[in-house]
């Protein structure tokens, strides 16, 4: 395990903790928690191997978080000293007070145990802000020229995020710990323009929990990808056309991670499905009353939460509310067995829930936002002696096949989708048979889950995921990891994206 | 880094000058103070809060002269006196160490602003001073009448300094602030939705939010399902907000020339000049705009098509991007106007405004004169399908109604929406009025829009949505 970061220990953490506690206390908190966040950032992008810009941002700063009165309260603030953190604690008292009138449930927290001064750090092998710029600029120029100099691509866009997130939290419980993170996410594509369109075929590599030897072949292997990537665009700006209508589908995990993190990572989190998030991203048809009943969908389809997965990007030792990180099941033999809480749901909502601790979803993006309940790594377990995804197709007789991400929206309650993805083959008679465009498979969700036919083995699970979820007001990004194996669907509504355009 | 805390204004001439006396060629130090609060509610309730103040400086040296001038940028939160030193010198390395930017121009010249030497504004929790009880008293109110309230109230100042070894100092604070409000009955069958930008929140009542919900709850008395299908559809001007603003995010000048986007030519170039719409659609900027007030110069913190390091304090003036529907300008920096062939760079700029020439009226006009149709209330989830069209999907949300002989007669199911934005500049049939309209899927980002609302006779609903 790597070290923490000896610039963030140097700095005055525990000093400040006991300040802003001391002083949330000694103004009526009830509870009161401290988070002091250094992340780092960097953001490196090469239009036609060249580069375009490249940016190296940290943004450090405190946040106290209180209950006072029954009531929250929250504040953050910049500069590392005493004197701030007394005057964020004050702030956070302040506010809890002029929202007293509009508070109608005091706050009562889920019970956790006390975990005094730990330390965690996530699995990474090499520290992406210890590599020279130049040399990873070095690294993703080679990547872009190899796509760049293939036939028939005319503009490559290459964009590397990577991110160094240190914590440090305290709370009046006795809780605190010291933790570290690092992850990062490439973005390659391959852009071809010909007369009358264009189009694009991207790297379906997704972001993850590791560090820069991901970019140099650990955990993805770029050689071959990048290799392949210029032919399948060929082949896509030469593909006919798909008839809309009805097919059975077989997915990869590289597209179907999104799908489920629409429509089941955020469908079971609590606190939308309880109406708190009505007002931005909406609620959940998977309500709390259908606990242990819901049909989510084929007796296959069996989904589980965690913050434990190495490399996940949702992974923590401790979550922003000092829970620990678990794994439970959301999803067995196709019915809703499970949600994705913090603790002031876990406690409000514990004797349906059947259980009275956090699975601890807590998390802030930065010291500037207060902690709000967050998706964790859900992943559709793979069938334990599964086929392989040729074996999948094969049981398909006229069908698609689709592979990697692109355009996704899901409606307000989580039944409406629309997904396309980087490309789809026609399958026939068992085998692929060329490639198709204009695609779009649109469903409602626990209809497309229930038609779930056949889940893929081991040898099909890859680790999908997003870098930037969003959720929350003010808006909050959140990192999250979707293991998924290969799955097979009958009878998908497929849509020509060109005719749904009047074309 | 328990160092003293500098002033804007200090970091900004102690860090100019420490990039000089270490050789940097060129320096650009940014300096944004930021305070907001925030109230959210939901089911009636207090759901989270917050009083944050935030800081960056954002320190770009420049190396060498002419093509040859290298860039590096490094940003932080909050610096004092001692780590102001390790930002520029970071700066400085990293344009030492890197290529020729392929954007690099002269930095923009300037003197000081009239009101450089001025502290940062800020806003705090004290702005909901009037607006809290009263939020307080609907949320009780709701309750004893069987409603349910979801909403979010937010203010946030941001003062912008600018300056450079070329002589600028430039200062701006703009306030931002909206509520955006939900209101759903008993058994959440029927769900409604008001939003609207302000500067202070002195001009936001809650009951009266309150009130408007209520009004619209109960136009869903009568409920009527529809199929999927094209059907005539008055999107009011926050709808229309929602899809313009996605709209607006497309012009980069250099996607355009390079074939990437619904501005592209087929064989090449841009569609620059070229008739959008039969119309006489306006899509228009202007950093000075009453009520809309945007940043009057250039703030890059990154490079890329539309924007450069280089223009940080490049005075924005009005722009066309589209005039009695023809694409007028696209964005570009000084880098990419002479890249696609156009005579000056026409930056983003960050508020816009559509409007339809002789266009007159509200949205109650348009229903007036619809036989039978939809209105929309906002849209949502809207992401990209096809970019050569610029086909979105997206939903309804929050009131779908249906107009018969010129009257809202009941209320309709969800709907999955297909369309590009582009396209339905040149397909409406009958526009209002511009009013200032707060889009409600990009509005905590994006806040600064004027639209009218609109007729389209064959809105694609693409399929019927559940939800509600």
């Amino acid at each position: 395990m790597p070290d923490i970061d000896a610039v963030f220990l140097a700095l005055p953490r525990v000093e400040l903790a006991g300040a802003a506690l001391q002083r949330a206390r000694d103004l009526g908190a009830s509870f009161a928690e401290f988070r002091l966040e250094r992340i780092r950032s960097e953001s490196i992008s090469l239009r036609d191997s060249v580069l375009e810009s490249a940016k190296d941002d940290e943004d450090l700063g405190l946040a106290v978080r209180v209950i006072h009165d029954g009531t929250w309260g929250f504040a953050a603030g910049v500069a590392l000293t005493v004197d701030e953190a007394v005057r964020v604690a004050e702030q956070a008292v302040n506010i809890a007070q002029v929202s007293r009138p509009i508070n109608a449930e005091p706050i009562e927290l889920a019970d956790e145990s006390v975990y005094d001064d730990v330390t965690w750090v996530s699995a990474y092998e090499i520290d992406p802000f210890t590599v020279p710029r130049a040399e990873k600029v070095a690294l993703l120029t080679d990547y872009s020229d190899r796509l760049l100099k293939a036939d028939g691509v005319a503009h490559v866009s290459v964009h590397v995020a990577a991110v160094h997130e240190c914590k440090y939290y305290a709370n009046t419980a006795g809780t605190s710990y010291t933790q570290q993170r690092v992850r990062i996410g490439p973005d390659i594509t391959a852009h071809a323009v010909a007369e009358d369109r264009f189009d694009s075929m991207s790297s379906c590599a997704p972001p993850a929990g590791r560090g820069w030897e991901y970019l140099t072949g650990t955990g993805w292997n770029w050689d071959d990808e990048l290799a392949r990537i210029p032919g399948w665009l060929a082949e896509k700006m030469a593909a006919p056309t798909v008839d809309a209508g009805t097919y059975d589908v077989v997915i990869d995990p590289t597209n179907l991670w999104l799908t489920i993190h629409e429509s089941i990572g955020h469908a079971t989190e609590l606190d939308r499905a309880l109406g708190y998030e009505a007002n931005y991203a909406g609620t959940s048809f998977a309500t709390l009353d259908k606990l242990g009943t819901l049909k989510y969908g084929s007796p296959v389809m069996h989904v589980t939460g965690d913050r434990t997965a190495e490399h996940g990007l949702s992974t923590v030792g401790y979550d922003d509310e000092g829970v620990a990180g678990q794994q439970w099941d959301l999803v067995k033999d196709g019915v809703l067995v499970g949600y994705q809480v913090d603790r002031r749901m876990a406690k409000k909502n514990e004797d349906v829930l059947g259980t009275p601790r956090s699975n601890g979803c807590a998390y802030a993006d930065s010291s500037g936002h207060i902690p709000i309940q967050r998706m964790a790594n859900v992943s559709l377990q793979p069938a334990p002696d599964g086929p392989s995804t040729e074996e999948l197709i094969s049981r398909v007789k006229n069908g698609i096949y689709i592979v990697g991400d692109k355009s996704w929206s899901i409606d307000m309650q989580r039944y409406n989708f629309q997904f396309t993805g980087q490309r789809f083959y026609k399958i026939t008679d068992g085998k692929l048979d060329g490639q198709l465009r204009d695609v779009a498979y649109q469903a409602t969700t626990t209809d497309f889950w229930g038609s779930m036919e056949a889940v893929g083995g081991p040898q099909t699970y890859l680790l999908g995921g997003a870098l930037n979820c969003g959720k929350a007001e003010p808006a909050q990004s959140g990192a999250v990891t979707h293991g998924c194996p290969s799955a097979l669907f009958r009878g998908v509504r497929i849509l020509n994206t060109t005719q749904e355009a009047g074309r | 880094m328990t160092g003293i805390q500098l002033t804007p204004q200090d970091t900004i001439e102690r860090g100019l000058a420490l990039a000089a006396a270490e050789g940097a060629d060129g320096c650009v130090v940014l300096v944004a103070e930021t305070s907001s609060a925030n109230l959210r509610w939901a089911n009636n309730t207090l759901t989270t809060n917050g009083a944050m103040r935030g800081s960056s400086v954002t320190v770009i040296a420049t190396v060498g002269a002419g093509e040859g001038t290298a860039a590096g940028v490094i940003g932080r939160s909050s610096v004092t006196e001692d780590s102001l030193q390790e930002i520029v010198s970071a700066a400085i390395a990293t344009a030492r160490a890197a290529g020729p930017a392929e954007d690099a121009r002269p930095l923009v010249e300037g003197t000081t602003g009239a009101d450089w030497a001025l502290e940062p504004e800020e806003t705090s929790v004290g702005v909901y001073e009037k607006f809290a009880p009263a939020l307080g008293e609907s949320l009780q109110r709701a309750t004893q009448q069987n409603r349910r309230l979801y909403g979010f109230a937010d203010h946030e100042v941001v003062t912008l300094y600018v300056g450079s070894s070329a002589g600028l100092r430039l200062r701006q604070a703009l306030p931002r602030g909206y509520v955006s409000s939900t209101g759903k009955n008993a058994d959440l069958s029927h769900s409604a939705w008001v939003g609207t930008a302000t500067r202070d929140f002195t001009d936001v009542d809650p009951l009266a939010l309150d009130a408007e919900l209520t009004r619209r709850l109960g136009w869903a008395t009568r409920t009527v399902s529809v199929d999927a299908g094209r059907h005539p559809t008055i999107l009011p001007p926050a709808a229309v907000a929602d899809l313009m603003t996605y709209l607006f995010w497309q012009l980069d000048g250099r996607d355009a020339f390079e074939g990437q986007t619904v501005f592209s030519k087929s064989g090449g170039g841009t569609r620059l000049g070229d008739t959008l719409s039969p119309q006489p659609v306006n899509l228009h900027s202007d950093p000075s705009l009453s009520g809309l007030e945007a940043f009057a110069f250039a703030v890059a913190r990154t490079s890329g098509g539309s924007s450069s390091v280089f223009d940080n304090g490049l005075t924005l003036a009005a722009t066309d991007w589209i005039r009695s529907g023809k694409l007028e300008s696209l964005m570009t920096s000084r880098h990419t106007a002479d890249l696609i062939g156009v005579p000056a760079a026409t930056p983003n700029i960050g508020n816009y405004v559509l409007s339809v020439d002789g266009a007159s009226g509200a949205t109650d006009d348009l229903v007036a004169g619809l036989d039978n149709g939809l209105l929309l209330t906002c849209l949502w989830y809207i992401r990209m399908v096809d970019p050569q069209t610029l086909l979105l999907t997206g939903l309804t949300r929050d009131g779908v109604y249906l107009v018969e002989n010129g009257e809202v007669t009941g209320a309709v199911n969800n709907f999955r929406f297909n369309e590009s934005p582009v396209d339905l500049l040149a397909r409406f049939t009958a526009a209002g009025a511009t009013v200032p309209a707060f889009s409600r899927e990009w509005g905590d980002y994006f806040s600064r829009t004027a639209t009218p609302p609109l007729l389209v006779p064959d809105f694609n609903m693409s399929s019927v949505s559940q939800a509600s």
